[in-house]
């Protein structure tokens, strides 16, 4: 779970963030209301998210409801992982 | 076309005035290969380079009328000079060439500084009225041809670039920080800010007076659009009655830009608004005509099916480009180095390429669609903006977000988009709904994104500068009650298609090479009587340019008249990256260049950097952060970086 997390809070803060003085992105705050991801940008968050935990998301799963915080993340790829035959 | 430059005034400097003069038009010979002249006189030096197209015998510049009295250097074309050479001579003037320059000279005699309402063209002239002692500016009304000025105590310097301005010694270039700003909201400087501090662009439709050692800056004409509430205000006629008008004006529009004493060929991109130039300029010319085009590698950008279509239906002499990531690359340096300014897209360096072909086919004039998607609304940002609207109104429907996936269907990053997340993108709030920059808010807000990267100097520097309120401060005082396509429409021609299109990616990419490019869908007709035109003929349902459709579609096959909208794109950032990538990126983006420049943050940069070399999706928010950034190094190094050294060095007489 940590590692998850670690994983994903990494990736955003690299790749959408971009800088270490800009103050620290919450766990449940919105990235689509914090602007930290525009509208290709979710595209490179599914590629980071199918290639690192080896999950294969659904279109329907590609909702705000699974992505939009970093905690709606590490929850929905730790189910994702728990039970990989079911996507 | 031309270059231009002088001065107003008594330059504060020990070189001769003449030698000043040459040196000033010499940073601008790219633009007048062909001859150079330059006419000092008691309290103003104008300056000339030119590239001969009318009267190429007797057209030599900068002209003064017969009796020395009015003195003229001028860039651009009046194209309607033969009817007022006519109405002139009616009158009683007597001419002694068959040039445009010297309509100028004798509608500026008959009518004075008003005398710019009587033109037809693209132009940018710099007039000395010996008698009155009095300088006028002119620049046309879409702003086609470049002119920038700058003061000095007393004395005021103009040119057609920026770099003729910075060969005058005390002129140093330094950054204006709240211009780069708007670069990065919206693509381009609000004149007449420019890049560089304390010197000014001319903006389009205005004169510039200097007399008495007073200046003052005025429009001569507005982009205008009736009221929305007032149906009387619009073009009321039937549909078809429009459509037959607007064809008589299109080929009229097109008839006086082959005006011209040397070949004149067309731009063939194989989208609708260049085919029905090159259809129309077909039907009143029907000899052979030379077209020129840009083919990509990328399937995603490359255009070349439609091109040939063209080609084979208009039986033109057709020449091609092939323009790859990597020639991108290469060429960009020298991008920067005309257009004067970041960019947030390299669309620019294409058009390089292909005016440097055109050059070499030995064309100096070449006709091409640009302007037809701001005035009859064919870029996709109006269709979006309709929708988004549309959903505004009703924001717990569920259907009608689902337009949205209408959109850019020619994106494939954007294809694969869930339906809820395009909602989030491109939904509104009906709050939103109320600003003024509704139409434009998603574009500004992709390419704020760039902004992160600013240093904590620039940001400094900036103390909370908010374009965007500036930009609502500066829109006409009737806006709120247009349209809101008109309001779209207007934010495209006024802003994006001067500050942007029309410069960066326009005259400074063409005339380059010497070549200059001529507009028909921008003649100052088409443009007003098109402003009146329902916004519903324009776009019907969710197809744009409905009516220049209607009006246009026996020229064209009938696959190429329905063909929807595939706008001009480029690699961007995948032509700095990679094995092909030129060495000169490494070291604009280097930790050192970065912290020396002062613009950006070096570790947030080297992140995106990183992101661009190891990811394979890159958005457009990152692709124009990356270009941008990368543009600012460019021109710092270019323009900035040792600008007081350079403007030291002692002057050498020749």
């Amino acid at each position: 779970m940590q590692n998850v997390e670690v994983k994903i809070r990494r990736f955003i803060e690299d790749n959408f963030l971009f800088r270490e003085d800009r103050a620290a992105l919450s766990d449940t705050e919105s990235l689509l209301d914090a602007g930290v991801i525009d509208s290709t940008g979710i595209l490179e968050l599914v590629a980071f998210l199918e290639n690192e935990f080896g999950i294969r998301m659904a279109d329907a799963e590609i909702v705000p409801a699974n992505l939009d915080s970093i905690k709606a993340i590490v929850a929905y790829v730790m189910g994702k992982m728990a039970k990989p035959a079911a996507a | 076309m031309c270059g231009i430059a002088g001065y107003c005034g008594i330059p504060e400097t020990s070189i001769p005035r003449e030698a000043l003069l040459r040196r000033m038009i010499g940073a601008v010979t790219h633009r007048g290969p062909d001859a150079q002249g330059v006419v000092a006189a008691d309290g103003v030096g104008l300056a000339h380079a030119r590239l001969s197209i009318i009267d190429l015998a007797s057209g030599a510049q900068p002209m003064a009328s017969a009796d020395g009295g009015v003195h003229v250097t001028f860039n651009g074309e009046i194209f309607n000079y033969l009817e007022l050479r006519e109405q002139l001579i009616a009158r009683g003037h007597r001419f002694a060439t068959n040039s445009d320059t010297e309509v100028i000279l004798h509608a500026y005699e008959a009518f004075g500084i008003d005398c710019v309402e009587a033109f037809n063209g693209d132009f940018a002239f710099a007039l000395w009225d010996a008698r009155r002692r009095r300088l006028m500016l002119a620049r046309d009304r879409m702003g086609v041809r470049p002119l920038f000025y700058t003061a000095r105590k007393t004395c005021l310097y103009f040119a057609s670039e920026v770099k003729a301005l910075l060969e005058v010694p005390g002129i140093a270039a330094a950054a204006d920080p709240i211009a780069l700003d708007q670069i990065f909201t919206f693509w381009f400087p609000l004149t007449p800010r420019t890049p560089f501090k304390d010197i000014f662009e001319l903006p389009p439709a205005h004169l510039l007076i200097a007399e008495n050692g007073h200046v003052t800056v005025r429009p001569y004409w507005r982009l205008d659009y009736p009221d929305a509430a007032d149906g009387a205000a619009c073009d009321n006629r039937s549909e078809a009655a429009i459509a037959e008008e607007l064809r008589a004006l299109l080929i009229d529009a097109t008839r006086l830009r082959l005006r011209s004493d040397v070949p004149v060929g067309a731009y063939l991109s194989g989208g609708l608004d260049s085919s029905i130039v090159t259809a129309a300029v077909k039907r009143i010319k029907p000899e052979r005509l030379r077209t020129f085009s840009v083919t990509f590698e990328a399937e995603e950008f490359d255009e070349s099916a439609y091109q040939q279509d063209m080609v084979r239906a208009l039986e033109t002499e057709h020449a091609s480009v092939a323009c790859s990531a990597a020639d991108i690359g290469r060429v960009f340096p020298t991008v920067i180095r005309h257009a004067e300014r970041p960019i947030l897209r390299t669309a620019p360096a294409p058009l390089l390429r292909l005016s440097e072909m055109v050059h070499a086919c030995g064309y100096k004039v070449v006709l091409t669609g640009e302007g037809a998607d701001e005035v009859f609304a064919g870029y996709d940002i109006f269709k979006e903006a309709k929708i988004r609207r549309f959903c505004a109104v009703s924001p717990q429907s569920t259907w009608r977000p689902l337009l949205l996936k209408r959109l850019y269907p020619y994106l494939p990053l954007l294809k694969g988009q869930s339906q809820s997340y395009l909602e989030a993108f491109f939904g509104a709030q009906s709050e939103q709904a109320a600003d003024p920059l509704f139409s434009h808010l998603p574009r500004f807000r992709t390419t704020a994104g760039a902004k992160v990267f600013y240093s904590a100097d620039l940001r400094r520097a900036l103390r909370g500068y908010d374009a965007l309120a500036d930009l609502r401060e500066r829109l006409p005082e009737r806006f709120a009650h247009w349209h809101p396509l008109s309001q779209a429409q207007y934010l495209e021609t006024a802003y994006l298609l001067p500050g942007y299109i029309l410069s960066a990616q326009g005259d400074r990419m063409a005339m380059a090479n010497a070549v200059e490019g001529r507009f028909p869908f921008l003649d100052h007709r088409l443009v007003e009587f098109a402003s009146r035109i329902p916004p519903k003929f324009k776009i019907r349902g969710l197809r744009e340019k409905h009516i220049l459709r209607k009006a246009t579609g026996d020229l064209l096959p009938a696959h190429i008249g329905r063909r929807t909208k595939q706008p001009y794109r480029a690699p961007d950032c995948q032509s700095f990256i990679g094995t092909a990538a030129p060495a000169y990126v490494a070291h604009r983006l280097s930790g050192g260049d970065l912290a020396a420049a002062g613009y950006f943050d070096p570790a947030a940069v080297a992140k995106l950097a990183a992101k661009c070399r190891n990811q394979k999706f890159i958005g457009f928010r990152d692709n124009m952060a990356f270009v941008g950034v990368l543009s600012t190094q460019l021109w710092h190094r270019e323009f900035i970086q040792g600008a007081t050294i350079a403007s030291n060095i002692p002057y050498a007489v020749a």
